[in-house]
């Protein structure tokens, strides 16, 4: 089976980030997992056991002072000499802030080709096929890479395949200097404590709020509901500008977009940017008190009504479901 | 400091985009297009800086059809000093390696102390142009900065990542892309779209760039599929039951 690279994502401590498991399930569907990772100086092979676990069958850790320090150039060094030593049939990279760079670097480095934003990948007839879901999701479109290496951008929490656990061969390597001027990593701050809700990305329920909330203060009913149905959190981009909460909560054209089982919207407009972010929801439900609002044409439970009426009684109604059901 | 900023137009996000379903590619036709919202906040960046520093010359750049003519007069209009618009039969429906080659070809032969570009295109999403250009530059990316800090000999600024954030920093000249986050665009005022009128715009085509004659990949697209649109379904107005309703419908779908 064809090597398939992957590149590992890992945080300031240098632990393995949470898109590894859908970067390594995507892989296994394509060919044997190859593990690339960029890693401070002896602290490569305690990532190994890991990534073997993900389903990693070759793990490749470049090791360096550079790693941590310098943006994006330790990890594209680490590939450049994995695609070397491993001939990869393609690359799989993280479409977030940190990897994508590292996609575009790399397709121009090797002379291949980046597959943008994928939500799925598969193999057909010896080719790599790579699934995006577009405008929204109003349409799904594929693509390919000819003529030279095919590198795809993975949609964060995406990929639900996951690979069977595997004992990784490890290599290390010294990480090669750098070779252009570089971009410094000055700070790093981590974001503040975990709220112990489920993430945005992947989430099975995500309750959201808009401007309609009126105030930072009043968002808390959002967060109310959310912890009732166990669902994740998220936000207009009208409820972010606002600083009701951190960008991260964003859904829509240019936030997170989710496909939940149950996508809730409270005191959102429903504009056709925030629409494409959670249209392919299974099942949609609206408070709103503007019973024109666009959100309504696309939810299958729409109450016109105030959020600060209907929440708190929803809530009430749910815990007692809840305790019925328990019994 | 001269800065080039790279624009692109896409169909407007606030009207239905269409996909042409047996080529995979943008149904041009289907939208009004308009400048990149994202864009247009690089291009402010930019005149904030000279807004400060009056000697700071602004050039925007953009590959794309005719029509994109107009998004550059917008752009001059908000104050950038003059354009390049790259235009040619032979670059439609190029993917992102092209572009950035077509891009960098061009930003090199004018010489520049900063690129600036937006984090991703709302057409395409990819985010990775700017990267492309800066490799193919030679120089360092400052990727997806919600603000950005510019002085004489370096940029900084923070960007937002999975977990948190990082404040980083490059020497100049360097690439940097901003995000929805970064400073919201100023409003072309009756002067400065008078004065665009006079502004240069230069157009090129394909052969006045240096691209070298090397194969190059290509991502193509194969065919779409449009998902079926989705049909409203009950809508009530609260007499003061609706909650209890609506545990119902949640009950009756296993969703609580
Ligand atoms: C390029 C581009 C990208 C964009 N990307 C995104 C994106 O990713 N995500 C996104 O969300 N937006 C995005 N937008 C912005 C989008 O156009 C809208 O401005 C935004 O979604 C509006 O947010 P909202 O619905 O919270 O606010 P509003 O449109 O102001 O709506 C607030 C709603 O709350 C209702 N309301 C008020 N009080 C109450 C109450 N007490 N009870 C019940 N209902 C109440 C009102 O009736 C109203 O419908 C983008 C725009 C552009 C141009
Ligand atoms: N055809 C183009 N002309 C000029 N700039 C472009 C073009 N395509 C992409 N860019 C720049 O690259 C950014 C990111 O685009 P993308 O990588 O396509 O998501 C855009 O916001 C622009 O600044």
């Amino acid at each position: 089976m064809a090597n398939i690279l992957v590149l590992i994502e890992t945080s300031s401590t240098g632990g393995i980030k949470a898109s590894a498991p859908g970067l390594i399930g995507a892989a296994a569907q394509l060919g044997t997992p190859v593990a690339v990772v960029a890693a401070a100086p002896g602290t490569g092979a305690a990532v190994a056991g890991e990534l073997g676990r993900l389903g990693a069958a070759h793990v490749y850790v470049a090791e360096g002072e550079d790693a941590g320090r310098i943006l994006a150039q330790p990890q594209l060094v680490a590939l450049t000499a994995a695609v070397s030593a491993y001939a990869p049939a393609a690359v799989l990279i993280s479409n977030s802030t940190e990897s994508r760079e590292v996609a575009g670097r790399l397709a121009i480095r090797t002379g291949g080709a980046v597959a943008a934003d994928a939500v799925n990948v598969r193999s057909e007839d010896g080719r790599i096929v790579a699934v995006h879901s577009v405008f929204g999701g109003d349409y799904t479109t594929e693509s390919w890479v000819r003529d030279g290496l095919t590198i795809i951008t993975i949609r964060p929490g995406s990929i639900q395949e996951r690979a069977a656990a595997a004992t990784a061969e490890l290599t290390v390597a010294p990480l090669a200097a750098a070779d252009f001027p570089a971009a410094i990593i000055e700070q790093v701050h981590e974001a503040g404590a975990d709220t112990g809700r489920p993430a945005l990305r992947g989430a099975t329920k995500v309750v959201s709020g808009g401007r309609g909330l009126g105030s930072k203060d009043n968002f808390v009913l959002v967060e109310q509901l959310a912890d009732a149905l166990g669902a994740a959190v998220g936000a207009s981009r009208a409820a972010v500008d606002a600083g009701y909460v951190p960008q991260s909560y964003q859904v829509g054209q240019t936030g997170v977009a989710v496909s939940p089982q149950l996508y809730v919207a409270l005191g959102i407009s429903g504009a056709i940017q925030h629409r494409a972010g959670m249209q392919t929801s299974k099942t949609i439900v609206a408070i709103n008190k503007d019973e024109d609002s666009p959100i309504f044409e696309v939810a299958d439970f729409g109450i016109v009504g105030d959020v600060f009426t209907v929440v708190p009684q929803l809530i009430e109604a749910i815990n007692a479901h809840q305790l019925t059901a328990a019994h | 400091m001269k800065i080039v900023v790279l624009v692109k137009q896409v169909p407007d996000t606030y009207e239905d985009r269409k996909i042409d379903l047996s080529s995979g590619l943008l149904d041009r036709d289907a939208s009004d297009i308009v400048p990149d919202e994202i864009n247009e906040r690089a291009l402010e960046s930019a005149l904030r800086y000279k807004d400060g520093q009056k000697a700071t010359e602004i050039v925007v750049l953009t590959m794309g059809p005719d029509s994109a003519t107009k998004t550059l007069r917008k752009m001059l209009s908000m104050g950038a000093d003059s354009a390049i618009h790259i235009v040619d039969d032979a670059l439609a429906a190029s993917d992102m390696v092209q572009t950035a080659r077509v891009l960098a070809a061009a930003i090199q032969r004018g010489g520049f102390d900063l690129v600036l570009a937006g984090n991703e295109s709302t057409d395409g999403r990819g985010g990775v142009v700017p990267a492309m250009v800066a490799e193919i530059l030679g120089l360092p990316l400052l990727p997806s900065l919600d603000a950005l800090e510019l002085e004489a000999g370096s940029v900084s600024g923070t960007c937002s990542i999975d977990g948190g954030s990082l404040s980083v920093r490059a020497p100049l000249p360097a690439v940097v892309s901003v995000t929805e986050r970064s400073a919201e665009a100023r409003f072309p005022n009756f002067k400065g779209i008078m004065m665009a009128k006079r502004k240069p715009v230069e157009t090129m085509d394909r052969a006045s760039l240096d691209l070298g004659t090397a194969a190059v990949a290509a991502s193509v697209v194969g065919s779409a599929t449009k998902r079926p649109a989705r049909a409203a379904g009950t809508k009530i107005i609260d007499d003061g039951t609706a909650a209890q309703e609506l545990a119902g419908f949640l009950a009756s779908n296993r969703l609580i």
